[in-house]
């Protein structure tokens, strides 16, 4: 019954992705860094762009095509070199080049984020994308499809050791845990079967949560299964692929008629020069799907036949993604309450120790505080959802620090905020007159009883008002567990807006995304300052009845 | 019998020499007034007899309890604060518990006593200092005087054998000061043990046994409060008692 899924184009409503380019070039890599490597590959886009002599005349007249790509994390289509890191590599570059002969015309490179490619040829900021875009009805009815030049399938990649995990079929039987990216054919497949699915934004990460144990299986494109999960120790693709097709295409604009043919008049030249085959060979993608490609066959029409009736484009309604806001919403509140418990907890225990603690346990408690403050959060979340599980593999923990995308949130955006906590704490608890424990000295009170029900609660009327304004900010930074796969409202958001909904859908879902937050961050703010009028207006006024 | 003794008690506060190889004594039931100038002491020594500071030589004993020099080991000062309660200039009391509260609080947390019964005993000690109408209000509601007869409530609550009063008048508007005195007055009559650092002389006149005037850590006069008041001997406690009396 899994054998016949035709997942290319039985796509549910919005525009859907064959590969969302990744903001990660590797799973640990700072985001810092990859900024970095963003402005790299920015300024490699002339590398790629290089001029055939036959044909410098030609392209002298006309100005240079703009290609838009996303070359962040994008093996095997388009990437930076390891070795030659200012210069892009990838199957698409090559093909890129060979197209460029055969139009004579340049062709340069535009470093596009993946999920604004479409929005970025409507714009005009491109003049075609290119970058593993999978053709599907309601893409159709927004840009003009060159012929296709790639025919995909899916693979399903599980552990080496799970030997009853070996199909989609026992994914559902076993409600497996199974990662792929968001928005693509893959995704819509695994939620067409109900199974529960690990969205990413980045095609390296869900290798690395399937190797160390937080996923059961990963189903993606098979390029990027056999360029990345091929060699990574164990786990295994499962062969053969799961059998149904899609094609990537390049996307132009409609009234862009002209320009498209003359890249399908290529791209036919190439196929039948068998000069596409050869470039798919040098990088290991060729297989016998591509035949499909090869004349007589005619790709259009029978795309228009398989994708017919063409499934009606969804537009969101407010009765679709609102709740899938509130879902969403109710996840962000969950984040902000258990964090700010956390925070609290720690941070009380660390703001105690730096002020009562013997010596060494009163640097630890400094340092923790420098430490936890001095760092980003998101640097922080990386570390803990990638890199402990790393570090645990190669030091054979055997504790598995492999913790829930949510739990490891809760714990970093807690261990952050306990840095400032500790020090809210502190000065509070030192803003207390001396003469308030030797009062309670005097009546026979521990030191123990004094903090617990002298000092303390004196200091929490001091601590609020900042701890409230901690409490909102943490509230927005909990939109940063988007990063590691938690579906918050802010990541809600990002979906639905990557869904290829129209301009006026977006600013709609946009309100209604902000409308949320400032309803939840509102209330928060009054109940402080309530709490401070109560406090600070009955019980520490001065004055007279 | 509870007795208090001190015997050649030192404290130095580094260069500075406070209490200069004291010795005192104040007899069970019995009212001991502490006059003389800022600094001379008489604080400092309060706070060794309750053991809130360390001292560098000498004993002090309260009933059968024995403090030595350096740090007193907790359960030490536990005793004593049991024997010893303390009343502070500036009141100290707990501004975010109500009166009763803050009454109650010693009971329940050093005796283990149940809530109800340390806020019945509170309300009771709350009535003995005349503030029975009170008891629901916050320290920032209470008038100096009545912050001070709540604190003084508080360090009755858990059953002391005698009283210290550091000053307990002196942030107190005049007409507000007698309120608290004749609190004193009446714990006197009911036998308690008292010391009273204070400058009001009148006070010490009426109701101490005895009155003691302190000057740079030493006592310069001790006696009736007939004697040292109306006839001192040494003209330094004269110039003081003139400049006071003034």
């Amino acid at each position: 019954m899994m054998g016949n899924v035709g997942y290319g184009n039985k796509s549910c409503g919005g525009a859907s992705q064959a590969r969302p380019a990744s903001c990660h070039l590797q799973a640990t890599t700072p985001r810092l860094f990859l900024l970095a490597m963003l402005a790299l590959s920015l300024t490699a886009a002339a590398a790629v762009a290089t001029t055939p002599a036959a044909n410098e005349r030609v392209a002298a007249q006309l100005p240079p095509l703009r290609w838009g790509a996303d070359a962040e994390g994008g093996a095997p289509y388009i990437f930076n070199d390891p070795e030659r890191p200012d210069e892009l590599i990838g199957f698409e570059v090559d093909i890129v080049r060979a197209l460029e002969k055969e139009l004579g015309r340049r062709i340069e490179h535009k470093q596009y984020d993946f999920k604004k490619l479409l929005e970025g040829l409507e714009r005009g900021d491109i003049d075609f994308a290119m970058n593993g875009l999978e053709v599907t009805p309601d893409r159709q009815k927004r840009v003009r499809f060159s012929r296709p030049y790639y025919v995909f399938k899916l693979q399903l990649v599980v552990r080496e050791e799970d030997s009853d995990l070996r199909s989609l079929r026992d994914c559902v039987a076993r409600r497996a845990r199974v990662g792929t990216l968001e928005n693509t054919a893959a995704s819509r497949l695994l939620e067409q079967l109900h199974l529960p699915v690990q969205l990413y934004d980045s095609q390296v990460t869900p290798f690395e949560d399937l190797a160390v144990g937080r996923l059961d299986a990963v189903l993606l494109d098979v390029p990027i299964v056999l360029y990345h999960a091929r060699n990574k120790p164990g786990i295994k693709p499962i062969e053969p692929p799961i059998s149904g097709r899609g094609y990537y295409a390049m996307a132009f604009l409609k009234h862009d008629e002209e320009l498209a043919r003359q890249f399908d008049a290529a791209l036919e030249k190439l196929i039948e020069r068998g000069e596409l085959r050869r470039i798919y060979e040098k990088w290991g993608l060729w297989n016998s799907s591509q035949e499909e490609l090869y004349p007589p066959n005619r790709f259009g029409l029978e795309l228009e036949q398989e994708s017919a009736p063409p499934a009606p484009l969804v537009g969101w309604s407010f009765g679709n993604y609102f709740p899938l806001l509130i879902r969403a919403a109710w996840i962000t509140v969950e984040l902000t309450v258990l964090s700010m418990l956390v925070a609290v907890v720690v941070g009380l225990v660390v703001a105690v120790c730096r002020l009562y603690a013997p010596q060494p346990l009163r640097w630890l408690a400094l340092g923790y505080v420098e430490f936890f403050r001095g760092v980003p959060v998101l640097l922080l979340l990386y570390f803990l959802y990638f890199g402990l599980p790393a570090i645990g593999q190669v030091l054979h923990w055997d504790v598995a620090l492999r913790w829930s995308p949510f739990v490891t949130a809760v714990i970093g955006l807690g261990l952050n905020y306990a840095a400032y906590e500790a020090e809210i704490y502190r000065a509070a608890i030192t803003a207390i007159p001396q003469s308030q424990w030797e009062a309670a000295a005097s009546l026979g009170l521990t030191r123990r009883q004094t903090f617990r029900y002298i000092i303390l609660p004196q200091a929490v009327r001091i601590i609020l008002p900042p701890s409230t304004t901690d409490f909102i900010a943490l509230f927005k930074d909990t939109s940063l567990a988007g990063t590691i796969t938690v579906v918050e409202l802010s990541k809600q958001y990002q979906i639905l807006s990557t869904s290829g909904a129209d301009y006026t859908a977006l600013v709609e879902i946009g309100l209604a995304t902000a409308s949320l937050y400032l309803l939840m961050a509102i209330p928060l703010g009054y109940l402080s300052r309530w709490l401070e009028a109560r406090w600070h207006g009955g019980q520490l006024a001065e004055g007279h009845p | 019998m509870f007795t208090i003794e001190v015997r050649g008690l030192v404290k130095r506060f580094g260069e500075r020499t406070v209490l200069d190889n004291l010795d005192l004594t104040v007899h069970q039931g019995e009212t001991l007034a502490i006059l003389g100038p800022s600094g001379s002491g008489k604080s400092t020594l309060l706070r060794c007899l309750n053991a809130l500071t360390p001292f560098d030589a000498g004993q002090v004993r309260v009933g059968e309890i024995v403090l030595h020099p350096g740090k007193t080991p907790h359960e030490v000062a536990w005793q004593i604060r049991r024997q010893l309660g303390m009343v502070f200039q500036d009141f100290a009391l707990f501004p975010h518990l109500r009166a009763v509260d803050n009454v109650a609080i010693g009971p329940r947390l050093v005796l283990g006593w149940p809530r109800t019964q340390a806020r019945e005993l509170a309300r009771k000690l709350l009535h003995r200092v005349g503030l029975e109408h009170r008891a629901e209000a916050f320290p920032a509601q209470l008038s100096g005087g009545e912050k001070q007869r709540v604190a003084i409530a508080r360090a009755l609550a858990i059953g002391p054998k005698g009283l210290l009063c550091d000053e307990i008048t002196s942030a107190l508007d005049p007409e507000l000061k007698w309120e608290v005195l004749e609190v004193l007055a009446d714990l006197k009559r009911e036998g308690l043990t008292l010391v009273v650092v204070t400058h009001e002389v009148g006070f010490a006149r009426r109701v101490a046994d005895r009155v003691c005037i302190f000057a740079e850590g030493r006592i310069l006069e001790e006696g009736t409060p007939a004697e040292v008041l109306d006839n001192p001997k040494t003209p330094r406690a004269r110039k003081f008692l003139a400049r006071v009396l003034s």
